[in-house]
């Protein structure tokens, strides 16, 4: 699924234009950018929490050529998906 | 950021009420859910993918008792942060 079927959907569930229904997703979607980007956690109940966490620096091997490489500290974003969206997706709904 | 405030921001920005922009991200995050349930994928450019993963059953123990429990093999939901994402947010 992309973007587009998203934004036919809003419009077809609500009385928003495909045009609006698009702004506004976009306009979410860097809203939770930014918010990430601060370090600050998106907590969406039923759905999930995203947040960022900081991993130390570490030695890893190149797969290819199992050359060791620094790999260096860095923030990444996880996705933990909440109770009713891991039932879903097992049919437990 | 709760799901409120995400909608508050939001609407400030695009000019609908903060209602109608509840609305929309009720039913975006309604559409990931279903389509992961249909055994789908979304992708959303720019900020990341949503797709789920088998987990093997495994045994299990119940911390409690010491009883050991099958624990039967499931799917669950997974978020792989998009390119442009990752690098904003290691910024």
């Amino acid at each position: 699924m992309r973007k587009v079927e998203i934004v036919n959907r809003i419009a077809d569930e609500t009385d928003i234009t495909k045009v609006k229904a698009e702004e506004a997703v976009d306009a979410i979607l860097d809203e939770l950018k930014e918010s990430l980007c601060r370090g600050e956690s998106v907590v969406l109940r039923r759905f999930g929490t995203f947040q960022v966490r900081e991993k130390h620096a570490r030695l890893g091997r190149n797969p290819k050529t199992g050359e060791e490489a620094e790999i260096p500290a860095r923030r990444v974003v996880r996705f933990k998906s909440g109770k009713f969206f891991k039932d879903v997706v097992n049919g437990d709904d | 950021m709760t799901k409120a405030e995400l909608a508050g921001r939001v609407a400030d920005k695009i000019h609908l009420t903060k209602k109608q922009t509840e609305t929309i991200v009720n039913i975006l995050f309604a559409c990931i859910t279903d389509a992961l349930k249909e055994g789908d994928k979304v992708e959303l450019r720019g900020f990341g993918s949503f797709r789920t993963r088998s987990r093997n059953a495994r045994e299990g123990r119940n911390p409690k008792t010491g009883d050991t429990v099958q624990i039967p093999s499931k799917k669950v939901p997974f978020f792989k942060a998009g390119k442009e994402l990752r690098e904003v947010v290691d910024r």
